[in-house]
């Protein structure tokens, strides 16, 4: 019983404040989206689901969703896998390989906001470096950020340049901790590359790739500093994601009510993903 | 091809995609560095006889309190390293070797926060932090962030791989709970304290969205805050300036990561994130 009070006392701390900054904060999303947004010092009123209805009417949390969809569906593979050939590259003798290491991993170190200027630049009409280049082959002037059509990519291309050299390094920390007689038997054996990298590789590394997916789904939904910076949601909400649009409903037009119920709806998907990952991955995870 | 032995055309054509991959990852870092050490008429035409110049930065510099806003940072990251640091070591020992009741559901509650991270309640933390009255405080800034749940997760996966046996021994010597702790455990895991203590201050020198939220005034604003603010006002578009003052931003992190780079991708690897 003491050893009982004395492990609860190590572990209230860290337990208070996730309880005050993420459980409580959860609930209280809840509740709040079932009332209107409180005007001038009277309590808001229970509205039920009112909120959720105009949120079916809204075109603008739909364009929200779908493009979130798809700003998901092509980070986290993207970057997930160009982590790991980056892994796989610099995890043998080669020449100036600490340099390579630097050089994938140098964006994750910068903020998402120098990132958002630098990438600005470039995508400028005319002096921009993306349109210099595609000039040089005979291409006209694009407004990259401007059209609706490559908004969206181009703030793809940004976050997988971002954390792609993260996950890289949770690859490459694994690939060292793998045993090299493994590689020695299957090359005395001539077992084919692609073979040995199905068969033993990748299996090795499914703790990694949990890992790794895990954080990638959470700033596929997440990463969103660049939007704000480069685009503001636009053009004609081309670029909107689901948690800009709720800091945009929050903290731009203050209406708390609709931003409470869009948090919903993102801690849902959130929680939704969590259950599939663990439930589909978490069964081929040999964890020692 | 087998494993172990190629052929030496396919092991370089290898190494080159590995560098042009390389190359194209650092062209941004290496386009941005050309902007700001050359004058405007430069920005865009790469001559090899540009004339360099520092006169980008000392305009950045002067045109906004970039001096504070980097203070503010520093506090920042501080702030939260520290408490982190402490708060959960403690909890990840519990969990790694301490058996008690409701334990299991706990730590289930503490890996919740894996996944809704505290940026998604961004909403109800600014409510709450406005009863508290400290809107627009560095304190404000740190408090969702102090209760990690990946540092937990971390350090308990470290410390579970603890012997057992250094734990007893300390315990025959006489060591108490805080003791074995401090004295066994804590040094054992240095390689993920270091580790750890990167992804945290590198993840809040970068945070931009909440700290954006919570603060509206000098005193307050982290740099990224600052450089958000600068680049959208008063600037226009003298991209010369701006990459500038992008670079400066990002100087000390990238600084402190090219002399610990080694180190930090050994912790990494040691620091058994896997």
């Amino acid at each position: 019983m003491r050893a009982s009070l004395a492990a609860w006392a190590l572990v209230l701390p860290s337990l208070l404040l996730l309880v005050a900054f993420t459980h409580w904060p959860a609930v209280e999303t809840l509740w709040h989206s079932l009332h209107a947004t409180p005007r001038g010092n009277r309590p808001a009123p229970f509205v039920g689901l009112d909120n959720y209805r105009a949120l079916l009417d809204d075109p603008v949390f739909f364009r929200a969703l779908w493009n979130n969809t798809i700003y998901a569906a092509v980070t986290i593979p993207a970057s997930v896998v160009l982590a790991l050939v980056m892994a796989l590259a610099v995890n043998r003798a080669m020449p100036g390989r600490a340099l390579l290491r630097m050089a994938y991993f140098l964006p994750t170190m910068l903020p998402m906001i120098a990132v958002a200027n630098i990438w600005l630049f470039f995508y400028t009409p005319d002096y921009g470096l993306f349109d210099q280049v595609l000039s040089l082959f005979g291409f006209g002037r694009h407004n990259w950020l401007g059209d609706a059509a490559t908004a969206l990519p181009a703030m793809i291309a940004v976050a997988v340049w971002k954390e792609a050299g993260f996950f890289m390094i949770f690859y490459l920390a694994a690939l060292q901790t793998m045993p090299p007689d493994l590689h020695e038997a299957a090359s005395l054996d001539g077992t084919p590359r692609i073979m040995f990298f199905r068969r033993v590789t990748l299996p090795l590394l499914m703790p990694t790739t949990l890992f790794v997916l895990v954080n990638a789904v959470v700033n596929a939904f997440r990463m969103i500093d660049h939007v704000v910076v480069m685009t503001r949601g636009g053009p004609d909400n081309a670029t909107t994601l689901l948690l800009y649009y709720i800091y945009e409903t929050g903290f731009r037009f203050w209406d708390t009510a609709t931003a409470a119920t869009l948090t919903v709806v993102l801690l849902a998907i959130l929680a939704a993903l969590a259950v599939l990952q663990f439930g589909v991955f978490g069964r081929r995870v040999h964890y020692r | 091809m087998i494993a172990g032995t190629r052929h030496p055309v396919w092991t370089t054509l290898e190494i080159a995609a590995a560098w042009l991959l390389g190359l194209l990852w650092l062209l941004p870092l290496l386009y941005a560095a050309w902007t700001a050490i050359h004058p405007a008429a430069y920005a865009t035409h790469f001559t090899p006889t540009a004339p360099l110049t520092v006169a980008n930065f000392v305009a950045a510099w002067q045109a906004a309190p970039f001096g504070r806003y980097l203070l503010n940072t520093f506090l920042l990251c501080s702030l939260i390293l520290a408490v982190q640091f402490v708060v959960c070591t403690t909890a990840a020992f519990a969990f790694a070797r301490l058996s008690f009741v409701g334990r299991d559901l706990l730590f289930g509650l503490v890996l919740l926060q894996l996944m809704i991270m505290p940026d998604a309640l961004l909403v109800e933390n600014y409510r709450t932090l406005a009863q508290l009255r400290l809107v627009d405080t560095i304190t404000a800034i740190a408090l969702p962030y102090l209760g990690s749940a990946f540092g937990i997760f971390l350090l308990r996966q470290t410390f579970m791989t603890v012997p057992q046996a250094l734990d007893d021994a300390a315990r025959l010597e006489g060591c108490g709970l805080l003791g074995r702790l401090w004295r066994v455990y804590v040094p054992l895991a240095r390689p993920t304290y270091i580790a750890y203590g990167l992804v945290s201050v590198s993840y809040h020198w970068n945070n931009f969205l909440w700290p954006l939220v919570i603060t509206n005034s000098v005193t307050t604003r982290p740099l990224t805050v600052g450089l958000a603010v600068f680049a959208t006002t008063d600037q226009g578009i003298d991209w010369s300036i701006i990459t500038a003052a992008t670079l400066m931003t990002s100087a000390p992190l990238l600084l402190a990561f090219l002399l610990f780079q080694r180190q930090f991708v050994a912790s990494f690897m040691r620091a058994g994130v896997r």
